[in-house]
């Protein structure tokens, strides 16, 4: 595969993810909140093509899972009866991006079988409707930080870089100012301050704000290092000397030389975004139970009873690996493109 | 006068009850033998355990390092587990029996009134540099845990009626104390009340630095106690190692001088996912306060691993939920606005109904706790009511309930009260206890299945404290209490209307409700009854109030999961705190070699 096509691949997998968070309710099997007391911890269900009696079919199906008695994570399948795998059936009801109700899914099996792609966690909800859920929050959530705190940093490092004297000393001081600060005591501060129960779109938000307003000073020290350089190169002296405003000079000829600076921080910065939503849960500021955002389902594996005895629950952290390449794919595409200008 | 005989066998199973019995004879022949051959032949106590062999260290994970060696401050648990090997008491609680038995006092007598206590001592014992003990240490002891300079943490529970305990030696071998007035729990106020060396710390006293006494830097040889190990050696960071007391005044009864061990060693592992790792890893010797969910995960290779674990049943700690009742300021009105139905017995009895607290026993601790119907978990036998159920979880009550409770559904089907204002309500919760917390996304889940909306908001623990003591800034909070030392004058400060943790409603000038004023009046009465049959049936009245109204929701108490090397002998874990070190002179290794060494 060239380069370009494996670029446009990239994007076209990326979208494809956000798409997903659009038709979250439709793609997903089940309500992510929805709770199977008795199938907790169960592994990701076996699809099967012959059944009992040697018959092969030609739909998949499964077996119900039912507890072993006596037990708290095992489960046998009854084999009595077969449930094939149905497409568009109906089910727990959903509304496509917060506005068009529906109650089809993609897929699905019939009561009392269920299908668990990725298995179930501790209160037995669907792990891979939940993972198809939290496109809906993470991802979002982590994109929108990141551009903040990259373009926060982008204008102060620029601004810091291309004017020098006071103006940077005093940027960056403040961005070191930033960096050193305790934020965990600031964020106790701040959740302190707010009301008490957050309507999930304020902790939506409050994230990305939170996340952007902490991880500006680090994109925006690497900025100005590179703004810093290009402004004495011979091009950038040309333009003024045929007399370009500093706006002008800034946006046509030292930006663009940060930007690939910015577009590398962008792909190092959204998994951390992403992570960064466990320690905010832990202060109270991050999207809580029972939503299924994509930090704490990580931070639900990082246990280790569960380290060593549930291994689908790192299902949702391996499909995240993937994920995150298509981001690097895809800012190494925009920076071709934005930057170099090469096809 | 009552004498107060050492140990009752009266309810036992017959081989414990003869054992016990055995036990008593062997230390009445043993005190009163010693007694007539000369004043200053040691007067041991016999143990009734197996008879063990000695030599071999222990060692024991700690969350944190201990801060320091003086009994006199201690406040944090890992020094308080290492001061507990170094000291002794007068009269000591067993934690397998939960009753008190003599220790350094060989026996006491009580007066009709409950008001003097006079205790004999042991003779000739001797503390662990090999000074002896007599009543002038008793005496300076207690000068020194009721200083008001000092402040040590035991003088609150020292002072009975508002005044200290008057001390008085009445010869070399015997101690008055005088209570200005009757106290239940009589012997057990000298529980944990670690008898110091007078000749030691007289000096630093006097100077009045007795609070910077004893630290972690302090040489050995100027340390001296009566606990079955004396300190040994501290690497910071590291370790602290405690060595056998020579000098220690417990025998076996083959007359071998305890402890077995040689050396307790204490390391530090700061979580509790890093003391399982170095137990399953054979680092650690003995396990305590282990989760369900990890327990689960240790049993699976328990045989081939050589480490044996046990389930003790409910301990002392129960978990609850509870609204905020409190008197709120006029800029807390949302909050005042719900308390309409939150101080409705009717919706407090509506939300324990609709909660599934066998889910919560299942999800929560794999079946390694019980659900509660009160705050006396079956843990406490000497205290629990036995008459109350935990309430079984019924949608339909919690319905009926709540239209008892005066609200109503609303077109959308959600629930209003009189106001029209939605039932829905926030719980808080401490965001690192993942227990708690999967506790909330269950309840948060059964309570919208009765239309309840609930919103969780996990906190960090120190500022959901401030918010529940201090501000009231909160709704509903979801909290798990340890329960002291199981007896129901250690639960006043909970339930007395003016007590400091009476959470649903702190800082009560009278009663706020005719229930709240009957506790009161029972908690009051039972913590100066010298009939136990009394007190408690008082106790269970107030428990079945506590059930009634509930002030709080209770969920469930866990079991208390331990485990050790399987083979350490004599290893007989306790619900009681210290729960597994609590008999640390009886344990021993059965392996041939002296131990590992590590």
């Amino acid at each position: 595969m060239s380069r370009s096509s494996r670029g446009r691949f990239a994007v076209v997998l990326l979208a494809a993810v956000y798409a997903s968070a659009v038709l979250a309710g439709f793609l997903a099997p089940y309500d992510p909140v929805e709770q199977n007391r008795l199938l907790a911890f169960a592994p990701p269900t076996r699809l099967h093509l012959v059944d009992d009696s040697g018959r092969l079919h030609l739909r998949p199906f499964v077996y119900a899972l039912v507890p072993r008695p006596g037990t708290f994570d095992v489960y046998d399948e009854d084999r009595s009866r077969p449930y094939p795998i149905r497409l568009f059936p109906n089910g727990a009801s959903y509304r496509l991006a917060a506005l068009i109700p529906g109650d089809r899914h993609l897929f699905g099996v019939d009561e009392p079988a269920r299908l668990f792609l990725m298995g179930s966690d501790e209160y037995g909800r669907d792990l891979f409707s939940r993972l198809i859920h939290g496109t809906q929050i993470s991802p979002v959530a982590g994109l929108l930080a990141a551009c903040l705190a990259v373009s926060v940093g982008l204008v102060i490092g620029g601004v810091a870089g291309f004017y020098g004297s006071v103006t940077d000393q005093v940027l960056m001081r403040v961005a070191e100012l930033v960096m050193a600060v305790p934020w965990l005591y600031l964020l106790l501060a701040l959740r302190a301050a707010l009301p008490l129960a957050l309507e999930p779109i304020h902790a939506f938000l409050l994230v990305v704000v939170v996340i952007g307003v902490v991880g500006w000073a680090r994109p925006a020290r690497l900025v100005r290092s590179v703004v810093l350089s290009a402004r004495t190169r011979d091009y950038v002296l040309a333009a003024r000397s045929f007399g370009a405003s500093d706006a002008r000079v800034l946006r046509r000829h030292v930006l663009p030389e940060a930007l690939g600076v910015a577009l590398t921080q962008l792909a190092l910065l959204v998994p951390q975004c992403i992570l960064a939503e466990v320690t905010l849960s832990f202060f109270g500021l991050g999207v809580g139970e029972p939503l299924p955002s994509w930090g704490n389902m990580l931070a639900g594996v990082q246990r280790f009873h569960v380290l060593a005895s549930y291994w689908w629950m790192f299902l949702p952290g391996l499909a995240l690996v993937p994920l995150f390449l298509i981001y690097y794919a895809v800012t190494d595409v925009l920076h071709r493109r934005l930057v170099l200008r090469s096809p | 006068m009552r004498e107060n005989r050492p140990v009752t066998a009266r309810g036992y199973p017959l081989p414990v009850a003869v054992a016990l019995l055995l036990g008593t004879l062997a230390f009445a022949w043993a005190a009163d033998g010693g007694h007539a051959r000369a004043a200053q032949a040691e007067e041991f106590l016999v143990a009734t355990h197996e008879v063990g062999r000695h030599g071999g260290q222990l060692v024991v994970t700690q969350r944190s390092e201990p801060r320091t060696l003086n009994p006199v401050i201690v406040a944090d648990v890992p020094s308080r587990e290492v001061i507990n090997l170094t000291t002794g008491d007068l009269i000591h609680v067993n934690r397998e029996t939960q009753r008190p038995e003599p220790a350094l006092a060989r026996s006491w007598t009580v007066s009709p009134d409950g008001r003097r206590t006079t205790l004999t001592l042991r003779r000739g014992i001797r503390f662990s540099d090999g000074d002896p003990f007599d009543a002038d240490d008793v005496v300076f002891s207690f000068e020194v845990y009721q200083d008001p300079k000092i402040d040590s943490p035991q003088r609150e529970l020292l002072s009975v009626g508002g005044r200290p305990i008057a001390v008085r030696k009445i010869d070399q071998y015997t101690v008055q104390f005088d209570l200005a007035e009757p106290r239940a729990v009589g012997e057990r106020l000298f529980d944990t009340v670690a008898m110091l060396p007078k000749h030691r710390l007289e000096p630093v006293f006097r100077e009045g630095r007795l609070a910077e006494a004893w630290r972690l830097g302090t040489a050995p040889s100027d340390i001296a106690g009566l606990g079955p190990f004396r300190f040994q050696q501290y690497v910071p960071g590291q370790r602290l190692a405690l060595e056998r007391n020579p000098h220690y005044w417990k025998t076996d009864r083959a007359g071998g001088r305890l402890p077995y061990l040689d050396r307790v060693t204490f390391v530090t592992a700061t979580s509790e996912d890093a003391q399982v790792l170095r137990f399953q890893a054979g680092e650690a010797d003995v396990l305590a306060r282990v989760g369900a969910e990890n327990f689960a995960a240790l049993e699976r290779d328990q045989a081939s691993r050589g480490y044996a674990l046990k389930d003790l049943g409910p301990g002392l700690e129960y978990s609850m939920l509870f609204f905020n009742l409190n008197d709120l300021t006029e800029a807390q009105s949302a909050i005042a606005a719900k308390q309409r139905w939150f101080g409705l017995t009717a919706f407090r009895q509506a939300v324990s109904a609709a909660i599934d607290r066998d889910s919560i026993v299942r999800l929560v601790y794999r079946g390694r706790a019980t659900p509660l119907a009160g705050h006396v978990t079956p843990g406490n036998r000497l205290w629990t009511n036995g008459q109350l159920r935990a309430p079984a979880r019924s949608t339909a009550r919690a319905k009926e309930l709540l239209r008892q409770a005066g609200v109503r559904t609303s077109a959308g089907g959600q629930w209003v009260d009189a106001q029209g204002q939605p039932l829905e309500f926030s719980i808080l919760v401490n965001a690192s206890n993942p227990v708690l917390n999967a506790m909330a996304t269950i309840i948060q889940s059964d309570l919208s299945q009765i239309g309840l909306r609930v919103r969780i908001v996990p906190f960090e623990f120190r500022a959901m404290l401030d918010r529940i003591l201090n501000t009231h800034e909160y709704e509903a909070a979801l909290l798990s209490l340890g329960g002291g030392d199981g007896d129901p004058t250690s639960e006043m400060n909970v339930w007395l209307s003016s007590g400091p943790q009476h959470l649903w409603h702190l800082g009560q000038k009278s009663p706020a409700t005719p229930w709240e004023s009957e506790i009161d009046r029972l908690m009051r009465a039972q913590a100066t009854m010298l009939d136990p049959s009394a007190r408690k049936r008082a106790y269970d009245r107030v428990q079945q109030i506590v059930a009634d109204d509930l002030p709080f929701i209770f969920l469930v108490s866990p079991n208390v999961l331990v485990g050790s090397r399987r083979d350490l002998g004599n290893f007989r874990p306790a619900v009681l705190e210290p729960q597994v070190l609590w008999n640390a002179d009886e344990l021993f290794w059965r392996r041939p070699s002296p131990g590992p060494s590590r």
